[in-house]
């Protein structure tokens, strides 16, 4: 593949790559502000509220501690979720489009 | 030549105990350890039952183990060095790394002795605000997991410059990078060196500046020999003991309340000592308020954040942005082959990454109650050791020399993890002046393999013996600022430069210069006129009213005890010394209220990368940023990073 040549520009405006970049981007991104958002909102309401983190909900086990506990999870689940999601969606769709383009010659 | 490297393996870990022996022996001479020292007097002070008295580790336990471990590594470094004779064996592994390798090399990054010690010194001393940064760095790995790990890969090959420089102009984007990598990467090494140089200084006896030598002389073996193949593989299998030793630890801790974790809050909770170390060091109340229950405030937050901004800043600035911007992580994406086994060795660092501060957290609970915190600062200010001393008790109880030799394990994992971290510092570093400078612009990419792995391996010996003179001259010195800086200029320069060359057509070299310079020197000055910095006024105020209440009470016919005479005099001794002083900056008090700059220097860094993009706009570049697009997409063209 001679690199020169490629039509980069041709590439972006395929349909194909197009809805791939979409999809892409409104999951990643809408993931990365989600997690933004709950990691400072639970940053701020430990400083702010206190009281409710020392609210004891398993014998002395406390909010603050299952929040903490709760915050490993949802990274795990995060890092699952893109996993198994780039496995189905964008890795088969990334192959799709590199094989449309190599069977049309890269600068069709 | 595998036969050979075993050889050498089993030689030197034959030869390891017969060497430990010889130090061992004058050490031996000055009695017990210092650990052991300070805990039997901490306990005959205060006469717990809780804390045995004797809890001496044996230091020839401890030396043997360093020393295999050294040998083990040295036999890795010998093996991979035959292997390193291309740039890309040195700054890539060759891209061969696996994305489960990578993963725990990743892992081990983060799985450091600052996380390992002295976080869980921090949760045993201050509670639930130390958990704090076992989930940052959970959620710095969400930041590199969607936004970093794919695109970088695909475009990058040996250094960030790289991806930069992919359409920007190569020369000054390369340089401006080069420079803040290796500013990022040197404050870094020097806090991990001078926090690594006390500890080994505490672990065994040997004077801080011995302790930083035999870590910085490691660190150039491994960096300059091995290359990033023999520092993925000291990562992994520090990583992997880690986890191990940890794992076994959280056993013996959970036995130690009979697998209960309801049992073991509420000893937390109603420990004696930690409710008095609440209420008289932490909340500075001499007399109990009635009713208030100090053991449950140990798990709430606020204890050691006081200030919500500033627990924002370090959550944003550090965590969210700052990690995803040090070069040394990021260069760990180019050691596998392709986007796919990036994002896997994310994922299964995410995992490692949790199940190690989960374990951290209960770690520190654990040495408060186990060991009490007045025990863990009476050895260390700063509670490095809660962790250590938890494991001698614990493994003492099972049977004396099981404790000895666990606690000799953990150390020389802590050991080895410094060493791990430090020799990846070193190659990012490396990577900035051999690659970015000397060959891309000095020599205008004209260089042969010989002479590019030759450039590599000077700036690599540069960095570290730079490093090491800085560290040792940095003994009495708080570096523990340096790393809050270090993540600030990353997130404020370095993420904002990566991220819009990746994502944002309209970027340019002017906004990539731009953006790192002023995230750099934004950041540094917020730093030195933040409360990071000493002010002697305010030492010297502090002081002063100790001085009046003392002698106050002297005035009142009291007469002062022995240690309120002599903290008198100190104190008059500090006042003096301090009350013309001025900061570093010249400054009476800080000008800055908040020790994290991140919540005000990332939005100018972000904002001065639009700002200069727009205001010089470059045609060409923004034509190229379709082959970039769809590259750091697709993964195409990736074969000719890798094999070259």
């Amino acid at each position: 593949m001679e690199q020169n040549s490629t039509d980069w520009s041709k590439i972006a405006r395929n349909p194909k790559f197009k809805e791939l970049r979409r999809r892409k981007e409104k999951f990643l991104f809408g993931w990365w502000i989600i997690s933004a958002v709950i990691f400072v909102i639970f940053l701020v309401v430990a400083n702010l509220g206190r009281k409710v983190y020392g609210w004891c909900v398993i014998g002395d086990i406390n909010l603050g501690y299952l929040l903490v506990l709760a915050l490993f999870v949802y990274c795990w689940f995060i890092a699952g979720y893109y996993a198994s999601w780039a496995n189905r969606f964008s890795d088969k769709m990334t192959a799709d489009l590199v094989e449309d383009l190599k069977e049309g010659g890269i600068n069709k | 030549m595998k036969g050979r490297f075993v050889i050498l393996a089993v030689i030197l870990a034959l030869l390891a105990p017969s060497i430990a022996l010889l130090p061992a022996q004058a050490l031996a001479a000055g009695s017990d350890s210092y650990i052991a020292q300070a805990v039997v007097a901490q306990t005959a002070k205060s006469a717990a039952p809780a804390v045995p008295a004797k809890i001496a580790a044996d230091k020839r336990i401890t030396i043997t183990m360093f020393c295999i471990f050294i040998a083990i590594t040295l036999g890795i470094v010998y093996w991979a060095s035959k292997r390193t004779t291309s740039t890309g064996a040195f700054y890539a592994a060759s891209s061969s790394i696996t994305g489960v390798q990578n993963g725990w090399a990743m892992a081990g990054d983060f799985m450091s002795a600052a996380s390992f010690l002295g976080v869980s010194g921090l949760i045993s001393l201050f509670g639930w605000d130390g958990m704090m940064y076992c989930i940052g760095t959970s959620f710095a790995y969400v930041t590199l997991l969607l936004i970093m790990a794919e695109p970088c890969r695909n475009v990058g090959k040996y250094t960030v410059g790289d991806i930069l420089s992919f359409r920007a102009k190569p020369a000054p984007v390369r340089a401006t990078m080069a420079l803040a990598a290796v500013l990022l990467s040197i404050m870094y090494l020097i806090v991990q060196m001078v926090g690594g140089g006390k500890l080994i200084e505490l672990l065994l006896g040997v004077p801080y500046t011995w302790s930083v030598i035999l870590v910085g002389v490691l660190m150039l073996i491994y960096a300059v020999a091995g290359g990033m193949l023999a520092t993925t593989w000291v990562q992994i299998i520090k990583a992997g003991l880690l986890m191990g030793g940890g794992f076994l630890l959280f056993i013996l801790m959970a036995a130690h309340f009979g697998f209960n974790p309801l049992r073991f809050f509420s000893e937390v909770v109603s420990s004696p000592k930690i409710q008095s170390w609440v209420q008289i060091a932490l909340l500075k109340q001499p007399v109990a308020q009635p009713g208030f229950e100090y053991g449950r405030r140990f798990l709430e937050p606020g204890l050691l954040q006081t200030n919500v901004w500033d627990q924002v800043s370090l959550g944003i600035g550090s965590f969210l942005l700052g990690v995803a911007g040090m070069p040394h992580i990021l260069m760990r994406f180019f050691t596998v082959p392709d986007a796919k086994a990036a994002r896997k060795s994310i994922v299964v660092a995410m995992i490692l990454i949790g199940l190690f501060f989960v374990m951290v957290t209960l770690f520190g609970l654990g040495a408060a109650v186990i060991v009490s915190p007045q025990a863990i600062v009476a050895v260390d200010k700063g509670g490095n050791m809660a962790n250590l001393l938890m494991a001698e008790l614990l493994g003492a109880n099972v049977s004396p020399l099981f404790g000895d030799i666990f606690f000799a394990f953990l150390c020389s994992v802590a050991f080895a993890t410094i060493l791990a971290v430090v020799a990846g510092l070193v190659l990012a570093a490396a990577g900035a002046i051999g690659h970015d400078i000397w060959i891309s612009i000095i020599r205008k990419g004209k260089a042969t393999q010989r002479e590019q792995v030759m450039a590599a391996r000077i700036a690599a010996l540069i960095v570290g013996v730079v490093a090491i003179l800085i560290s040792l001259m940095s003994q009495n010195i708080n570096v523990a600022h340096l790393a809050t800086l270090a993540f600030a200029i990353a997130a404020s320069g370095v993420v904002p430069a990566v991220v819009f060359s990746l994502f944002w057509r309209k970027m340019t070299t002017a906004g990539i210069c731009a953006t790192l310079l002023v995230g750099t020197v934004v950041s540094l000055v917020l730093v030195l006129v933040s409360p990071n910095m000493t002010y002697p006024k305010i030492v010297a105020q502090g002081a002063q009213t100790q001085i009046t209440s003392l002698e106050k009470k002297q005035a009142a016919g009291q007469t002062l005890t022995e240690k309120e005479t002599g903290d008198l005099a100190k104190a008059k001794q500090v006042y003096e010394a301090n009350k013309d002083g001025k900061s570093i900056m010249g400054l009476d008090r800080p000008w800055f209220p908040l020790r994290n700059p991140g919540i005000v220097s990332a939005p100018i860094g972000w904002l001065v990368a639009i700002i200069f993009s727009l205001l010089f706009p470059n045609k060409r570049e923004e034509e190229k940023f379709d082959e970039m697009y769809v590259r750091q997409t697709t993964g195409m063209g990736i074969d000719e990073l890798i094999k070259t």
